[in-house]
């Protein structure tokens, strides 16, 4: 479904992708691990149209997006719920889901979703008229993949969705994950935190300094010694 | 969708028409005098200055220094006009003019300098704002320095309804779905494109609205107070419009117009007291901004709906 090739990727001098080769195939939760400054976040903006690769190719469903705006990225069907939640303070729970079907103009569905997003996350709708900057945490990332969710991605991209959470929450928010992609939306996580990202995933990428290191199934890598010692404190 | 004339905009309503019967009411009665007048409509030139710049800097989160730039261009264009053909027909013509020059303008300098970020934008915009000014300084048909002298063909009616209609198309802007977008670019730049919006292109919507805004309140002054010339119009004007929207509060516009009246009075309680003025001026900002720093009424907005919520309320807890 998304194929990325040989992607390169420069701050400046820096080179922060190298030479990455990945691929998320339909159905599949595909979590990306990795230390800080790995190149993660990178990936993501990368795949979004956020940043401009220097080479490589990204193709969804075979077509290359590479050059692609990101609002017809977004259109095409790939969502990003950001790292740190960035929600948009200043609108309401209510006006925040909205933004997320702002490409859309199927008002009847759009409503459906909207209640779907309220089905799947309660308290948002019990806070649906309070200014987003109110919510905890846990609350607001909740909200800020309910707003992905409201583009109808047919691949969702999360980014460190534990950031910040307590242990409870991330259970929580991991278990919605593994949700939506039961209801057949295909996932491709970021996370630092390795244990609960290989434990749902069902492939996995290792990148270290802007290279994958590893992949395999997350069943694979999590029995590896080398990320056992790394990434999962032995 | 809502209703047109639905609780609360009939409220609006009036309470606007109230608003203007009772000013009408006391300016021809002369309880208000002709020095309280002068102040009122310097309120409403600077209500109207102080909304269209909210838009750009407290709905979008641009910082813009050039608003005294499009208030000029309104201005002279009125100016112009009005010497030229005269009469309220000049002037109408002038205003029109103005909103062809300024969308004219503010489309120059936004598509360019928007994609700029805080600090640099707002050096770009002072620098627009000065060019204005010095080509209206060294024009032949603006009388360069010396300015133009004008007759009065605003009356307080014009001046109140153009302030209505700013008001009314500002807050309308910002709750619709175009408001939203900005709202969530000045929140988060990098997650509103992320959701597929094209940042640029509302950025410069809002630009360009409140450029054409700003160009009523230029023609507004023109048309009310006699004199105009390029040294009003420096980058200190559009400071004085800065602190009359970060002191109500950045993204409120109720916020603006409380601010622009209370500040108004303040300057001309102050009159009288000549040399202290602008230190008693600028020490009443400082303890504002030190006691209140997001401004009088941060982003909230007066709401009749709400204040209706509150008397319920009141009323279900005497019960």
């Amino acid at each position: 479904m998304l194929e990325i090739k040989n992607l390169n990727v420069y701050y400046g001098v820096i080179h922060a992708l190298k030479d990455v080769t990945m691929c998320v195939n339909e159905g599949e939760i595909v979590a990306l691990i990795g230390a800080n400054g790995a190149g993660k976040t990178t990936l993501l903006h990368t795949i979004s149209g956020l940043i401009r690769p220097s080479q490589g190719e990204i193709l969804f469903l075979g077509k290359n997006i590479v050059k692609a705006k990101t609002r017809n990225i977004v259109e095409a069907g790939i969502t990003q719920v950001p790292e740190g939640r960035r929600t948009f303070s200043g609108l309401s729970v209510y006006e925040n889901l909205l933004m997320g079907a702002y490409l859309r103009k199927d008002k009847a569905q759009i409503k459906e979703d909207l209640e779907k997003v309220y089905e799947r996350f309660p308290i948002l709708k019990e806070r649906s008229s309070q200014d987003a900057s109110t919510l905890s945490g846990g609350e607001q990332q909740m909200l800020a993949m309910g707003r992905a969710l409201m583009a109808k991605p047919k691949i969702l991209l999360l980014d460190e969705p534990s950031m910040g959470l307590a242990p409870i929450l991330v259970k929580e928010i991991f278990k919605i994950i593994e949700d939506i992609h039961a209801q057949g939306t295909t996932v491709l996580l970021v996370e630092q935190n390795a244990r609960m990202a290989l434990s749902i995933a069902d492939r996995a990428y290792v990148l270290e300094t802007g290279k994958i290191a590893l992949s395999g199934t997350g069943e694979e890598l999590s029995n590896s010694e080398e990320i056992q010692k790394a990434y999962l404190g032995g | 969708m809502k209703k047109m004339l639905n609780k609360a905009n009939l409220y609006w309503l009036l309470f606007c028409v109230g608003g203007y019967a009772l000013l009408m009411g006391l300016m021809s009665a002369g309880i208000i005098d002709a020095v309280n007048q002068t102040v009122i409509q310097t309120i409403i030139v600077n209500i109207i200055l102080a909304i269209s710049l909210n838009l750009i800097i407290g709905i979008t989160g641009q910082f813009s220094l050039g608003h005294a730039g499009f208030m000029c261009v309104g201005a002279y264009s009125a100016g112009v006009m009005l010497k030229q053909i005269g009469g309220l027909n000049g002037f109408f013509i002038g205003i029109l003019i103005g909103m062809v020059i300024n969308a004219v303008l503010a489309l120059i300098v936004a598509i360019p300098t928007l994609r700029l970020k805080g600090d640099y934008l707002a050096i770009a915009t002072l620098g627009f704002g000065e060019i204005i000014r010095i080509i209206v300084l060294n024009m032949d048909i603006t009388n360069g320095a010396a300015g133009l002298v004008l007759p009065r063909v605003v009356d307080f009616t014009i001046l109140f309804v153009f302030m209505v209609v700013a008001l009314l198309i500002v807050v309308n802007f910002t709750r619709s779905a175009a408001g939203r977008a900005c709202i969530s670019i000045r929140e988060d730049e990098i997650a509103s494109e992320a959701m597929g919006i094209n940042t640029t292109k509302y950025k410069v919507i809002a630009f360009v609205i409140g450029a054409l805004i700003a160009s009523w309140a230029g023609a507004l002054y023109a048309g009310n107070f006699y004199v105009i010339n390029p040294g009003m119009f420096t980058y200190s004007k559009s400071i004085d419009i800065l602190v009359i929207v970060v002191f109500g509060g950045m993204g409120s516009m109720t916020g603006s117009v409380i601010s622009a009246v209370v500040l108004g009075f303040i300057n001309s309680f102050l009159q009288s007291f000549s040399n202290m003025r602008m230190i008693i001026y600028g020490l009443a900002l400082v303890m504002i901004m030190v006691f209140r720093p997001s401004g009088l009424l941060g982003t909230r907005e007066f709401k009749f709906s709400s204040l209706f919520k509150r008397f319920t309320k009141k009323k279900e807890a005497s019960q």
